[in-house]
């Protein structure tokens, strides 16, 4: 089970209390995983990528395992760790402003 | 019984301030949608437990919300028609955040560019809405008025949104330029006397008028005379900060400019200068009382780069006359030390027969006049910064 942590906002948004957990069949990419959180809570769509061309929000930022995976490939596979579920895939807000 | 709901955006949040008729003791609910940027809110005249709401965030995009309770409770209008409302696991769908612009061929391809700060062609790009403006006749109706500039309806209670493409694509489009806010389209008028015309404004474009529903649009800016544009009487260009009108007279309309107070009795044909004795005539916003069409507010604010009011006083001004004469208000407001802005869709007026008028600051007060302006009390003290304030009228 793939562990996403979300951005305060968007957990409010989605009415969640605490992390999501998905089912990914297939490799696990960001692509794949932000297709499934999209596909789970439609709420969500647009507010991570755009609704035209599907490119990510400025100010929205992805990590796995320590590493700033934002400018990764969108199709290439995450670390294992993500794919066992043993670490989260966060999404995060950039600092700017208040 | 009569009563008043006082609908307030903030920079980080929703509230929502009742009252009975005589408008002394508030009860305020609120923070809705903790930590966004509520620019505005507006109920249905038809159906006033109707509420639209715009959600925004620099992180995360536009929301549409959606109250059919009056505001206790709050919702995603969802999905396209037909489509089904929640996904398998039982969420509400979210649809209701997209906004794409028009650009197909039917339309005439409007998707081009307008000028950036510097003059440059810049792609259309979708950032927020600014105001929303339901329908006079049906609840499910309502326009939405976006950055950039481009006007948006649903018919289907916020599902789903269309472009009105005929207002980008009547010709001066590609001439509009961003003010300091952005390119906003922020004030929407429907005519009740007339229900194919509209009015709106557009940072830093100007006034445009439809009169067959929306499908073709004109500029109607002339008069408008602005000194920090290449040609200060142009056509478009006028950085326009907000309208307002008289549901009674359909031909007359009330505007703040970023500077100069206007007036135009031909539905915006021409436009004449009623700024009179203001102490400044810099502002942002401008209403007309419930049952005076001549009785006009505004609340000077000293300059473009000094956006407080003049002397540290906050004074409201009215003019009886229909512009040109104006007498501050200032019972009930602070006279000294005062630096707060109020921003172009933060002041409204109840329709009860004492008119009352609303304004929200920047330093988070709301303050209420229940006699047209000779008095006034804050409401709330306390909030984020207002951003809008509109009032449903119970009676």
């Amino acid at each position: 089970m793939i562990q996403v942590v979300l951005p305060a906002h968007l957990r409010a948004l989605a009415g969640l209390q605490g992390d999501v957990q998905l089912e990914i069949d297939g490799p696990v990419t960001r692509q794949a995983i932000l297709d499934a959180l999209e596909a789970r809570f439609p709420m969500l769509r647009g507010t991570i990528r755009h609704h035209v061309g599907g490119e990510r929000r400025p100010l929205l930022r992805f990590f796995a395992c320590g590493e700033d995976v934002t400018h990764e490939p969108a199709d290439a596979p995450l670390p294992d760790a993500i794919a066992s579920g043993a670490e989260p895939f966060f999404i995060i807000g950039a600092i700017a402003g208040g | 019984m009569s009563n008043v709901r006082v609908l307030v955006g903030t920079r980080k949040g929703a509230f929502i301030l009742t009252s009975d008729g005589k408008r002394e003791k508030w009860d305020v609910s609120g923070p809705h949608f903790a930590g966004w940027e509520l620019y505005h809110l507006k109920g249905s005249p038809v159906d006033p437990n109707r509420i639209y709401a715009s959600q925004t965030s620099g992180w995360f995009g536009q929301i549409i919300q959606r109250s059919d309770d009056g505001g206790k409770t709050w919702f995603q209008p969802g999905t396209p028609a037909g489509a089904p409302t929640t996904t398998p696991e039982g969420m509400p769908m979210g649809e209701s955040n997209k906004f794409v612009y028009d650009s197909s061929a039917e339309t005439g391809k409007p998707l081009t560019t307008h000028q950036f700060y510097d003059g440059t062609p810049h792609p259309w790009e979708f950032k927020r809405v600014w105001h929303l403006e339901p329908s006079l006749d049906d609840p499910d109706t309502v326009y939405a008025g976006v950055e950039d500039a481009a006007l948006f309806r649903s018919t289907d209670g916020g599902q789903t949104w269309k472009e009105l493409p005929g207002l980008r694509g009547h010709g001066t489009g590609a001439q509009w330029q961003p003010g300091a806010g952005g390119l906003c389209l922020h004030t929407i008028i429907l005519d009740p006397a007339n229900r194919e015309r509209i009015y709106i404004a557009i940072s830093a474009a100007g006034a445009f008028r439809t009169d067959d529903g929306g499908a073709t649009w004109k500029p109607i800016n002339k008069g408008l005379r602005s000194q920090y544009i290449p040609d200060p009487n142009a056509e478009v260009g006028h950085c326009v900060h907000h309208v307002a009108k008289h549901p009674s007279k359909s031909d007359v309309l009330f505007m703040q400019k970023h500077w100069d107070v206007m007036r135009s009795d031909d539905a915006g044909d021409s436009w004449q200068e009623i700024s009179g004795n203001l102490p400044t005539d810099f502002g942002f916003v401008i209403d007309v009382h419930a049952h005076e069409p001549e009785t006009v507010y505004v609340v000077p604010i000293k300059s473009d780069s000094e956006h407080y009011p003049p002397d540290g006083k906050l004074r409201v001004y009215r003019s009886r006359t229909g512009g040109n004469e104006w007498e501050p208000l200032t019972n009930g407001l602070p006279q000294s030390n005062c630096y707060v802005n109020v921003l172009r869709d933060a002041m409204a007026v109840d329709s009860l027969d004492s008119c009352g008028i609303y304004f929200g600051t920047t330093g988070g007060q709301v303050y209420g006049s229940a006699d047209a302006g000779n008095t006034w009390a804050p409401i709330v003290r306390d909030l984020p910064a207002v951003l809008s304030v509109e009032v449903q009228t119970f009676e």
